[in-house]
């Protein structure tokens, strides 16, 4: 397996700090985490929109697409490629479509793991 | 209104006794400084049960159980029981008074439940009206998260003035005459202040202790004009759980009115757990002042340790809908006076 | 009755309020957070060496391992403790929508599968779907509007 350590180290650094501006978020503003998640994709979504995330997921990787802020761009460059090729039912459908893997595996292993677990006292 | 004073305060001629009263809380409140004194530790706080809910309910009913069976009694021999909780409906309180099978007035009162319930018990037995009561109120960390924060598994942090939801019942048990049979033999109920809601506009729900510190001010300072007494009348004045800040912020409006608390107040939230347990500003919910007034309060009265005690509850009157729409957090904190007696 | 000056006090609250650790919780954000983009990397680069796939495939499979060992760190009780730690650096990666996800589908087990599972199990994480999905639609109608492409 060919490993790039440079981009493994660009991937941490580029990941981290997303989170940092997360964490800003949550002590200095009284955002509740569900708040905070809705930002982060939107953000994604629009910075995807303006074509302006793709150089981040290309310099560090998963350190861009990992974030939340990934997901929303999935999103964006899903539905776009998808109006491109099928107008504006590609629109409604090409967001949905790109990102269903990792929507449908958090349906799947929710199911799932309510079966197998129980919530534990902290 | 003989036996009222001025604007909100009860005087109890007959001074209802303190006859039995009983504990039971999780291994996280045994792993605090009263750990010892509770009557029954959980190790499993779901208690074998299928949901927490179903726990808590079980708590609730044996508690009272334990506190009757203390003083030789059952729960047929209780007059009314008043109690509640945290949750939707007072269930916990609802299902147990259905497996108790006693006359039932159900409270909520949030935080400030067990107040209200000494408050109202001391009414019906000073009136005539019954000759065994029984006071209880509930709370478990399990239940009040899900209902009022996140899923327990959901990774959230907490902030620094946040506390921790008590997992405990506690029932103190009222009566009109003693009886050799009573645990407690030297403990009356004098008077006690009904609360008024209070909001000074606080929205923040990690931020309770802030949110109910004013109630309590108000409570405090109205029933010593009530009854034209100084602070220095009571040996000890407790609260049920302001916590560290919120303690704080009440010295701090009680001094703005000529009230000093200083060396006389105790908060059962600051009591209840260790600092080191890492639980910020302390322990809430209903049961943390049942379960501290059960476990260590009264046998202070008996004890004589303190001869005169004005023990408060307060509670914080908000619902998640309520906070989402915008409201803020309304206080109130009830009232009961503790005197020994030989 | 008793006057209070609700301003006032509450100024005084907030000026005495003790203050949530922020530098310590960033720190902790930023190499929890990062360590996580680190895994992810490692499945995307595991995937691509052991799998041919198409580049849509690629980053549907990574999103689909990463939710899965987020979910699978709920079950077992893991991820509130990595998140009490942690604090963003569980939210913000994608392991902490599957934990948004998947702790209410297992908190209200008690409610029956229907309507406590299957019900509740959006309700922390719903928001995100409705308000990325709708930003997508708009950000799609936008791109013909200003980018061309079939009508």
């Amino acid at each position: 397996m060919q490993l790039d350590w440079m981009m493994y180290l660009k991937a941490f650094v580029v990941g981290g700090l997303i989170c940092v501006v997360g964490q800003l978020l949550i002590s200095l503003t009284r955002l509740t985490p569900a708040r905070i998640l809705v930002l982060f994709v939107t953000l994604g979504v629009v910075l995807g929109g303006l074509g302006l995330y793709e150089p981040l997921v290309e310099f560090a990787g998963a350190g861009a697409t990992v974030p939340l802020t990934g997901f929303g761009n999935s999103l964006a460059k899903g539905a776009i490629k998808a109006a491109q090729e099928d107008g504006v039912i590609g629109a409604f459908t090409g967001g949905v479509t790109a990102t269903a893997g990792g929507v449908a595996a958090a349906i799947a292993f929710g199911y799932l793991f309510s079966l197998l677990f129980r919530s534990k006292t902290k | 209104m003989k036996n009222h004073r001025g604007k909100r305060t009860l005087l109890f001629p007959s001074a209802p006794h303190i006859a039995s009263a009983a504990s039971i809380v999780s291994k996280t409140e045994a792993q605090g400084p009263l750990g010892q004194l509770f009557d029954m530790v959980l190790e499993d706080d779901t208690w074998g049960e299928d949901s927490f809910e179903k726990a808590e309910c079980r708590m609730f009913e044996e508690v009272v159980r334990m506190a009757l069976a203390k003083m030789q009694r059952t729960p047929a021999d209780l007059d009314c029981l008043f109690g509640g909780d945290l949750l939707n409906q007072i269930i916990t309180a609802n299902y147990a008074a259905r497996q108790l099978n006693t006359p039932f007035l159900g409270l909520y009162g949030a935080c400030s439940t067990m107040a209200e319930s000494l408050l109202l018990g001391s009414v019906l037995v000073d009136g005539g009206f019954a000759g065994r009561v029984a006071c209880v109120a509930s709370s478990h960390f399990s239940t009040a998260e899900r209902q009022y924060r996140y899923p327990l598994e959901m990774g959230t942090t907490e902030p620094e003035t946040s506390q921790r939801t008590v997992t405990g019942s506690g029932c103190v048990i009222v009566t009109e005459a003693p009886s050799p049979d009573d645990v407690f033999h030297k403990i009356r109920i004098r008077a006690g202040t009904i609360g008024r809601v209070v909001d000074l506009g606080i929205t923040d729900a990690a931020n309770m202790g802030a949110a109910m510190a004013p109630a309590a001010c108000d409570t405090i300072v109205t029933h010593l004009k009530d009854l034209e007494r100084q602070v220095s009348y009571y040996d000890l004045i407790i609260t049920g759980d302001l916590g560290r800040f919120g303690s704080e912020m009440l010295f701090s409006l009680c001094k703005d009115r000529g009230v000093d608390l200083s060396g006389r107040h105790i908060d059962c939230g600051c009591m209840i757990f260790h600092p080191e347990q890492n639980f910020h500003c302390g322990g809430s919910g209903c049961g943390c002042s049942a379960v501290t007034l059960a476990a260590n309060l009264l046998d202070k009265v008996e004890s004589g340790g303190v001869q005169r005690m004005l023990f408060l509850a307060t509670g914080a009157l908000l619902s998640p809908s309520a906070t989402m729409q915008g409201e803020s957090i309304p206080g109130i904190a009830h009232a009961v006076v503790l005197e020994r007696e030989d | 009755m008793e006057h209070f000056d609700a301003k006032q006090y509450r100024a005084q609250v907030n000026e005495r309020m003790p203050k949530s650790k922020t530098l310590r919780y960033c720190v902790h954000a930023f190499w929890t957070g990062g360590l996580i983009c680190i895994i992810g990397q490692l499945v995307t680069d595991a995937l691509k060496s052991w799998c041919s796939l198409s580049e849509d495939a690629l980053s549907a499979g990574t999103a689909i391992i990463m939710v899965f060992l987020g979910a699978f760190l709920t079950g077992l009780g893991i991820y509130d403790k990595i998140g009490s730690y942690a604090g963003a650096g569980s939210v913000v990666p994608i392991t902490g929508f599957a934990n948004s996800i998947v702790s209410p589908a297992i908190e209200f087990k008690p409610e029956g599968y229907v309507m406590g599972v299957a019900a509740k199990m959006f309700n922390i994480a719903g928001p995100v779907l409705v308000y990325g999905i709708s930003a997508s639609i708009v950000v799609g109608l936008l791109s013909l509007l200003f980018g061309g492409g079939a009508a």
